[in-house]
């Protein structure tokens, strides 16, 4: 790595460029520049041997989340067995993976036929022209069962022009999971629906209930994935939203500040220590190791607390999330399987799609490697299924009501410009909302105030605006 | 033998050439097909490196100077200076400038410090050296993002960091049931950078140092030993002119290293409270803005300031490295 030769005899010693850092990644430019290059030589094609589809490969790219890691695990010895067709999987954590295949989409290179798209990009690619609609193979596929799919879910993967772009291999909402033992123990009960301010009550009465315990574990890291998301929740129950239906910026906005400060409060109050850096894996660590009473977050949590592992199974309760002025306040998010347009294994990537987001490939996570790993949310059939609801039975319910009633159109008490609950369904956000959380992550530090982060957040929501608004 | 500080010898191969003349022209062209007759098999080593070290960066250039974001394929363009205005108005960029500088600083200067100290401990023969030593070389082997996240949720983590188990585990010992319970990342989040990045880098530095110390002439210590100099004084009078070298390599080596880090900045802090620099704001801007041009031209900035500092590091380096040459 830094071997280092002093040379005997140096006549002159020429500066070179420092180039980007180890393996390129602070600029990124070389790899761009590579893949540039790779784009226009046609590399990584594989064997180009679009006649016969059965006995050639497909290029997978997916994020590396746990349960794409089981689904690389179970792919050679079943799908390859069953199909013949042999799968290369590419898998990047979230940032790294958005960027390659918004690279490799937007050339259209064909690098990779199938790639994990969540509903953010959907119906952003989609309207690029980067995605094939597989709404109408879907359609004829009696065996994928179109219907099945949960409709919220179904509806966050359509895009504009009303058709379908990605077909989801798992989804999730968000809900509040709380220590029912303890609550119990405190004579305390939590609403049917809770409201924010019950919740806060209650944060505040389970503060300190055990040694070293605080209330409730909220995303304080900064990200638009990260504490951006239930925030936005919080800020559209509390009748707030990003921008009005003709992009007027409303980040400093009387409702936006009022749930913002809300949150802040509440974190710097009674929430975990070490907010600002405690993102999902912190929660669900504090949550586990007893260190929080309540936790505010993805469904998908869920399953990891009632795993096995977890010292607090069997302990949690389910609400939904809680709200203020609007019904529902749960988030929705699902990481979907795209095909590439430009892709030339078109059928090859769809039996590949109706296999890993089947029926039959959540029964068999259930069977070879338990019920808790399933990548549920998705299709009303598995929440029918005895044995998935046997095995999970304490958020089984309250997840699929959670989906179920979440309205990526309509989350709030005024009309978007664009679809989503806990992001604005537009390119520009994921910029947006990681510099505004910086902002606010630094309120929950106690380095500003409130009103001085939105103050600052101010002028990238209103760069966005003129984007919008200019044509 | 101590080191002399001549001038450098003059550069052979100047030779006087009489003008005009046809031998004297014949012998110029025999030289100079001899001359190339030298260099034509490097040649396609010299075209290999300007490609793969070179073109990148013009590619680099080129991309700054466009309108390129990849969420708006069909809004591309030739954009001028447009991209560089932003990045000098771009109040975040100017606040990673400092961070950087600081950052950078702190940690070069710190782990220069703990090496050259553990450098001089590995100097004496003790035993098991040799363990020690590895032991001590590991943090530097360590991936630098597993090393981060190390930091992040086995240490500082404020509920279940090793840090604050510590202190609720020592408290515990002399009876107190109420420990300080810092939130280490919140409190001071630059130092925690920091401290991470010194970890890592503190065994470089002493790899440096102490190659350094073992090329020392043993007999003009035993000499001053002999004229009842104390240690601190062959320390001051003979070591660290000695290492002066080593030192100033070491710290510029370090610098070029610690001023492109990003694994700790993105792992620990995610780039907030203040922590942001300049790799992970061009970061930001590729990444999560997707704004190749802007990016791009951040980089372009960021290359020609380091070329800046980089000239003047050599200028030094390299006339120690000429000194070495003629002793």
């Amino acid at each position: 790595m830094h071997v280092l030769l002093v040379p005997r005899k140096v006549r002159a010693v020429r500066a070179r460029p420092p180039g980007p850092g180890r393996g390129g990644r602070p600029l990124g430019l070389t790899a761009l520049a590579v893949a540039l290059a790779l784009s226009t030589t046609g590399c990584y094609r594989g064997a180009g041997d679009a006649g016969n589809e059965s006995h050639h490969s497909i290029n997978v790219l997916m994020v590396n989340n746990p349960q794409m890691v089981d689904l690389q695990r179970l792919t050679a010895e079943h799908f390859t067995k069953e199909t013949g067709i042999k799968v290369n999987f590419t898998v990047l954590p979230e940032d790294d993976l958005r960027d390659k295949m918004s690279q490799d989409f937007s050339s259209q290179a064909g690098q990779y036929d199938v790639a994990s798209v969540s509903n953010y990009e959907t119906p952003i690619y989609a309207r690029n022209g980067w995605l094939t609609e597989l709404g109408t193979r879907a359609a004829k596929d009696r065996g994928f069962d179109q219907g099945d799919i949960l409709p919220p879910v179904r509806s966050s993967l359509t895009a504009a022009d009303g058709k379908i772009y990605a077909q989801p291999f798992y989804g999730e909402s968000s809900f509040l999971m709380y220590r029912k033992d303890l609550l119990k123990e405190a004579g305390l009960t939590v609403p049917a629906r809770p409201t924010w301010h019950q919740v806060a009550s209650l944060a505040a009465k389970l503060d300190g209930f055990r040694k070293g315990m605080k209330g409730i574990c909220l995303r304080g890291q900064p990200g638009w994935g990260q504490l951006a998301a239930p925030l936005s929740t919080v800020v559209n129950t509390f009748g707030g939203t990003w921008f009005t239906k003709d992009w007027q910026p409303k980040v400093d906005s009387p409702e936006f500040t009022r749930a913002t400060r809300f949150y802040v409060d509440l974190v710097r109050k009674h929430g975990e220590a070490g907010a600002p850096q405690a993102g999902y894996t912190e929660c669900l660590n504090d949550m586990q190791q007893g260190k929080v009473a309540m936790w505010y977050d993805a469904t998908a949590g869920a399953g990891s607390l009632e795993s096995a592992e977890s010292k607090v199974a069997g302990k949690v309760g389910y609400a939904p999330a809680p709200v203020e002025r609007t019904r529902d306040a749960g988030w929705l998010y699902t990481w979907a399987w795209g095909v590439q347009k430009a892709s030339k294994h078109q059928d090859a990537a769809w039996k590949f799609i109706r296999w890993a987001s089947g029926k039959d490939y959540e029964r068999l996570v259930g069977h070879e490697l338990g019920w808790s790993k399933v990548p549920g949310g998705k299709r009303a059939s598995l929440y029918r299924d005895p044995a998935y609801v046997k095995a999970s039975g304490a958020f089984a319910g309250p997840t699929e009501r959670a989906i179920r009633s979440a309205r990526p159109g309509d989350p709030g008490v005024q009309p978007r410009p664009a679809p989503g609950i806990q992001f604005v369904g537009i390119p520009e956000f994921a910029d947006l909302g990681t510099k505004v959380s910086h902002e606010i992550s630094s309120a929950i530090a106690g380095k500003q105030s409130v009103s001085e982060a939105l103050r600052n957040s101010r002028r990238p929501a209103q760069e966005v605006s003129d984007a919008y608004t200019d044509h | 033998m101590p080191i002399r500080t001549t001038e450098t010898a003059p550069a052979a191969g100047v030779r006087a050439v009489p003008r005009g003349g046809s031998p004297a022209a014949r012998a110029r062209r025999t030289e100079r097909a001899k001359n190339w007759a030298r260099r034509a098999p490097l040649l396609p080593a010299l075209v290999f490196l300007i490609i793969v070290t070179q073109l990148p960066f013009v590619a680099t250039v080129v991309i700054s100077f466009t309108r390129w974001n990849a969420l708006a394929p069909e809004n591309r363009g030739f954009a001028a200076l447009d991209n560089y205005r932003a990045v000098f108005t771009d109040p975040a960029m100017r606040a990673s400038v400092g961070t950087t500088v600081l950052l950078t600083v702190t940690v070069v200067l710190v782990s220069l410090l703990l090496g050259l100290v553990l450098a001089l401990l590995l100097d004496r023969g003790f035993r098991g050296r040799g363990i020690v030593r590895t032991l001590l070389i590991t943090p530097f082997l360590v991936v630098p993002v597993a090393s981060a996240l190390l930091w992040k949720h086995a240490l500082y983590n404020a509920s279940y960091g090793l840090l604050n188990g510590s202190l609720t585990w020592i408290w515990r010992l002399f009876g107190s049931d109420d420990p300080p319970q810092p939130d280490w990342m919140t409190d001071s989040p630059l130092a925690a950078v920091e401290v991470s990045l010194i970890w890592q880098w503190t065994p470089f530095m002493m790899l440096i140092l102490l190659a350094g110390l073992q090329s020392r002439a043993t007999d003009a210590i035993e000499a001053a030993r002999m004229d009842g100099a104390s240690a601190f004084d062959i320390f001051r009078y003979l070591t660290l002119p000695h290492l002066r070298r080593y030192l100033e390599l070491a710290a510029l080596l370090g610098t070029v290293y610690v001023v492109q880090n990003f694994d700790a900045v993105f792992t620990i802090t995610s780039g907030g409270l203040g922590t942001a620099n300049l790799p992970y704001t061009i970061y930001q801007t590729f990444y999560q803005a997707h704004d190749y041009g802007r990016a791009s031209a951040q980089g372009v900035v960021v290359v020609l300031c380091s070329l800046l500092v980089a000239t003047f590091a050599l200028r030094t380096v390299s006339s120690l490295l000429r000194e070495e040459v003629t002793r």
